[in-house]
């Protein structure tokens, strides 16, 4: 059985190399929110309050693109939409613990230390499991503020031009280098890109997200019942 | 609405899609079909944040004819699948990247 700071730790080393694009996500986040015209105390607040990179991403192009408050909050709901389904996830491995303890996992319950812990709470089964979970969230939540803070900071240093925001859809791309290798994954991850990508500018509030999820669940239901047939 | 009351939103409605669903849910909830559902989730929702970051530029237009983030993110994809490395996926990606736009 192994302690609560093995594991903590052990979610530490897992999510770090998953932290390495999460360097450049922060400080694009930081110089563009000051450039759009957020304080510096309110840009930071945004990662302190919200901690998501894509919703925070989404905020800023959606308030300088002059959207409403409301179509800006809808679209970051349909944005985190995600975690619906992580918590869903999670929640098989979380379902006895105190409600302190899932008030405190929700904050860190975000995509690097979902992708990384889901992995792990599955092979293990020891009571204190969830801290791996606890670990990843907790590295990249101090990655994310200090990132923000340095981009805020360095500003207009960074150039535009090496096109930084690339690293976003890598990371995603990194994290799902195992499910290549499965063939109903690739049918899903192709049909949830397609409905996405043509979505884009046609479903409203953003929901794209969310659209296209469904879209490749549904995929995946139908696949693995006609596997199971055959 | 003031900036800190958008940004106090946007915090609470990105914590409840967090919460909610640990909050309700019971183990019991789940048999091993919803399970093999589930563990499509990566599957079904990153590809809808990659897709888009890829072909569609930030003015919202498809770009498929001189966009060297495909060619950058096939060769990531290339890599991740040979060698299963989060980091070789990633650092394959953006050093191809950089060698599309300022040396190619």
């Amino acid at each position: 059985m192994k302690s609560n700071l093995q594991i903590f730790l052990k979610g530490i080393i897992d999510v770090s190399p998953l932290m390495i694009p999460v360097v450049p996500f922060g400080l694009i986040f930081g110089v563009l929110s000051i450039d759009i015209g957020f304080t510096p105390l309110e840009t930071m607040g945004m990662s302190l309050i919200v901690f998501g990179g894509a919703s925070q991403i989404v905020l800023l192009q959606l308030f300088s693109g002059g959207a409403s408050s409301l179509v800006i909050i809808s679209s970051v709901g349909a944005v985190n939409s995600r975690h619906l389904l992580y918590g869903a996830v999670v929640s098989e491995h979380i379902s006895d613990l105190k409600l302190v303890w899932k008030i405190i996992i929700s904050y860190f319950l975000i995509d690097q230390a979902f992708a990384v812990s889901n992995e792990y709470l599955k092979k293990n089964k020891n009571n204190n499991r969830y801290f791996h979970l606890v670990g990843g969230g907790a590295t990249c939540w101090v990655i994310w503020q200090s990132t923000t803070f340095l981009g805020i900071i360095l500003g207009a240093a960074i150039p535009e031009k090496l096109g930084l925001s690339f690293a976003v859809p890598l990371t995603f791309l990194a994290l799902l280098v195992n499910d290549f290798r499965k063939f109903i994954n690739v049918i899903v991850i192709i049909i949830s890109g397609l409905v996405a990508t043509l979505g884009y500018n046609y479903i409203p509030f953003k929901a794209y997200v969310i659209v296209a999820a469904l879209a490749g669940l549904f995929t995946a239901m139908i696949l693995t019942r006609e596997n199971k047939k055959a | 609405m003031s900036n800190w009351a958008l940004i106090l939103y946007c915090g609470l409605i990105t914590y409840l899609t967090r919460f909610s669903m640990i909050a309700l849910i019971k183990k019991e909830m789940f048999n091993d079909r919803i399970r093999e559902i589930l563990s499509f989730v990566p599957s079904a929702i990153f590809p809808a944040i990659i897709f888009p970051a890829i072909f569609i530029n930030d003015k919202g237009l498809f770009v498929i004819d001189n966009n060297p983030k495909i060619l950058a993110a096939i060769i990531a994809m290339v890599i991740g699948i040979f060698s299963r490395s989060i980091i070789a996926t990633i650092f394959s990606g953006l050093a191809s990247y950089w060698f599309l736009i300022f040396v190619v």
